[in-house]
């Protein structure tokens, strides 16, 4: 099963290399992995999309939480939460084309952020699989490059992950 | 008036502060302040090893053997790639250590300086934790941090990284009195619902076993368990890093479990219908394929400061996470104002049957034998030092008859790599028990491949008069490969015959100790009783012994528990 896990962990040089470094030495598979600081400067928020039965699932979250630099594990898919990724892609956009890729970005709501004679260059968040069913959705031989973040999460409501 | 202290001055006077009596270690080029530190002090006494793998396995020895924390010190580069083995031994067996390790000055990080590595990276996999110290301000806490880190918790080795511009800049010195981190706060008191939940099954219990690993004696909680098993009077079995955990010459002991274990033990295991494991890990050494050891057919309870350490290869029914000595206080308090008693005519039969495994007297070997068996050795080395011995080992075939033969009934006497089965562990780690335990005898019982391993550090030994004795069973072959080339390659010895060996006589000479071969079975325990009576002397015995012999009992890889093959 696919299980997103969120974690708060110090924000000190080398914190993210223990967590992949975790990963890669038991063999757990990363789906994706994003990380940035929070509000407060000394922690930084992690979000890991990995799929695997529960059980391994229960050994990576204790293993997450036994390494010193984590603060907090939480894994979000046990409740309620949201999750929202952010892509770039640049497609090429010429002729009849330009007006049917605008029209597309338009129902996902992405924005154009970039333009050229022969390219668009195409912001668009949700969840991953509605960033899928865009790329499904344009014609694969006009894509020319797609940058992903991968997925970040947080609990609905009042469910919240605090140091 | 100059306050301020430098970072080496500030690094011993830490470890003044930690009470470390013994650092072991070898000096290099960015450690060099931290040895001028040293040198002008005589609080922290530094043991010169010859090899840094042999720093780390006596720190670690050190600390197996006491309740403290071991210290090695190396220098960057080679020094921290030669220690890391035996940080890696530690690691496995979750020993407290803190290791000291010199790094290229912070301004030459990252340029491929000389004798530069990552010494972070390259560790990290292997300790409980590493930090590097950019900052001479950090310095201090990080140490603090670092001891108790160590030591807390699940134990393990703990790195510090220092590079040596931070060893030679100044700043004002103040050893914190505790460390406070928001990420780290080991839990030792157990939930007492869980408890309370575990005490039932025991008093329900028709077939009940007791399993108890390395952390009860992590958790100096020998007394405690002992005080459970006689209340309850059940079976106990220790694994390999257990043992003394519980007395092996109580009668309600069944001897070592797994792979190498007794029948009677591994059977009452697999045949139990409630398990209660304290501060043990379900290694697959133990419980061999965990398909044929379920949850399904008994019930488990499972003592461990660790969470990891529950239901990861086998699923347990009432996990309690914990120090074992605190559950154990909690849970003989809660049985102890319980009226009910176990079933004692299920009991009765339990043992019935235990003892019918125990008379197929698994350990059984030819005592009449013309050639030394290796097993009749450590028995008569038992009896020579009456059980009191401080044991360590190396790894292989001598490795299991020392943990069937001879018998521990204290903690802490038994030291050998189980997780990492490191050969060339035994000799350096003798040497930190010895330093530990200074009136105590130390013998290590070794194999004439594994002792090759760190055998230069009999130079050591020489140099601070350590009066080990070193029981090698000298089988001419890595017994415990050449075992598995028999049994499941097709008797083809490859590369496991151990040819060209020293004359181990003269090598311990030349060192400045005194030699014996001892060939004939009639001749050992004439040669033990000389040897310990040499008190201040290392005496290497080489010990002739029989090359056919092999472990029994055996579990082969991948089998389950009752699916031994015997003598
Ligand atoms: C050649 C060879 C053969 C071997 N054969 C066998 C064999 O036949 N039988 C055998 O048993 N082993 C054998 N081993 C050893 C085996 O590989 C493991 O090292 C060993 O079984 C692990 O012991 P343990 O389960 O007691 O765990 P340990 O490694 O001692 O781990 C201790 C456990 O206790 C927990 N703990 C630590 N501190 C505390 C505390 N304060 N409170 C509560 N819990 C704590 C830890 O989290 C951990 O889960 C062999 C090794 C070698 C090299
Ligand atoms: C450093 C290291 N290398 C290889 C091994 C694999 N190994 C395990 S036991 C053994 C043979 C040990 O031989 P010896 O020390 O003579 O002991 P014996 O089994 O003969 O008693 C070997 C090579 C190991 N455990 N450690
Ligand atoms: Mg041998």
């Amino acid at each position: 099963m696919r299980h997103i896990i969120s974690l708060l962990m110090e924000n000190e040089a080398g914190a993210l290399s223990r967590v992949a470094g975790l990963f890669s030495a038991r063999g757990y598979n990363i789906e994706s992995l994003t990380v940035a600081p929070t509000e407060d400067p000394t922690l930084s928020r992690m979000t890991l999309v990995t799929v695997d039965s529960d059980d391994v699932v229960e050994q990576i979250t204790k293993q997450l939480n036994k390494l010193i630099e984590v603060v907090k594990v939480v894994d979000l898919s046990d409740g309620v939460h949201i999750e929202r990724e952010l892509m770039l892609v640049k497609v090429r956009a010429v002729d009849k084309g330009r007006e049917e890729i605008k029209r597309m970005v338009d129902i996902f709501r992405g924005r154009i952020i970039d333009v050229t004679d022969t390219s668009y260059t195409i912001e668009l968040t949700g969840t991953g699989s509605k960033l899928d069913a865009f790329l499904d959705t344009i014609e694969r031989s006009t894509i020319l490059e797609t940058v992903r973040t991968g997925a970040s999460g947080i609990g609905r409501g009042e469910r919240i992950l605090k140091a | 008036m100059d306050t301020e202290l430098t970072g080496a001055e500030i690094t011993i006077r830490c470890l003044q502060e930690e009470g470390v009596d013994y650092i072991f270690g070898y000096p290099g080029g960015a450690v060099l302040y931290i040895y001028d530190e040293l040198f002008k002090q005589d609080k922290v006494k530094h043991v010169l090893v010859r090899h840094e793998q042999a720093a780390v396995h006596a720190a670690d020895g050190y600390a197996r053997s006491s309740t403290k924390v071991g210290v090695a010190l190396v220098t960057s580069g080679p020094g921290v790639t030669n220690a890391v083995t035996g940080i890696a031994t530690a690691y496995m067996d979750s020993i407290p250590l803190v290791i000291i390790s010199g790094q290229v000055p912070t301004h030459a990080i990252g340029l491929d300086a000389f004798q530069e590595v990552d010494t972070v990276g390259i560790t990290r996999p292997c300790v409980k934790h590493n930090f590097l110290v950019k900052d001479i301000a950090e310095l201090a806490t990080t140490i603090k941090k670092a001891f108790y880190i160590a030591s807390t918790g699940r134990p393990g080795p703990v790195l510090v990284d220092i590079p040596k511009d931070v060893s030679q800049q100044k700043t004002a010195f103040a050893y914190p009195e505790s460390v406070a981190m928001r990420s780290y706060h080991p839990i030792t008191k157990g939930h007492a619902g869980q408890i309370k939940k575990a005490a039932q099954l025991i008093l329900d219990a028709k077939r009940p076993m007791i399993y108890a690993g390395g952390g009860v004696i992590l958790s100096n909680a020998a007394m405690q368990l002992t005080e459970l098993v006689r209340m309850l009077g059940f079976p106990c079995t220790n694994t390999l890093m257990g043992l003394g955990g519980f007395p092996a010459t109580d009668k309600h002991s069944v001897g070592m479990l797994g792979m190498h274990g007794t029948y009677e033990a591994n059977m009452a295991m697999q045949h139990c219908d409630v398990l209660i494991a304290i501060g043990a890990r379900f290694d697959d050494r133990v419980i061999g394929n965990p398909k044929h050891f379920s949850n399904e057919e008994r019930k488990i309870i499972h003592i461990d400061i660790d969470p990891s350490s529950i239901s990861k290869r086998v699923k347990v029914d009432v996990p309690i996470v914990g120090s074992v000595s605190e559950v154990l206080v909690e849970l003989i308090k809660l049985l102890k104002t319980r009226k009910e008693r176990p079933d004692q005519i299920a009991l009765k039969a339990w043992w019935t049957q235990v003892d019918l495994w125990r008379a197929r007297d698994c350990l059984k070997y030819d005592r009449a034998s013309a050639i030394i068996k290796p097993q009749m050795v450590v028995e008569k080395l038992y009896q020579a030092t009456k059980g009191n011995a401080f044991i360590t080992s190396d790894v292989g075939q001598h490795q299991m008859w020392a943990a069937q033969f001879y018998k521990f009934d204290k903690p802490r006497r038994w030291i050998n790599s189980g997780g990492l089965g490191t050969m060339g562990f035994g000799l350096p780690a003798a040497m930190g028990v010895q330093f530990a335990n200074p009136r105590g005898s130390v013998a290590c019982i070794t194999g004439e491949a594994s002792i090759q391993m760190c055998i230069q550090e009999l130079s050591t030994c020489k140099q601070y008069g350590l009066p080990l004795k070193i029981v090698n069973l000298n089988n001419r072959y890595m017994g415990m490969v050449r075992q598995w080339q028999e049994f499941f390659h097709g008797n083809r010895y490859a590369e496991s015959y151990m040819n060209a060996l020293p004359d181990f006589v003269k090598l311990a000479e030349s060192y400045g100790h005194v030699g014996m071969k001892i060939e004939q079975p009639g001749d050992i325990e004439g040669a033990l009783k000389e040897a310990f009576k040499l008190k201040d002397r290392l005496v290497f015995m080489d010990f002739i012994t029989d090359q056919t012999e092999n472990v029994f009992p055996m579990i082969p890889g991948g089998k389950g528990l009752s699916e031994m093959i015997l003598v």
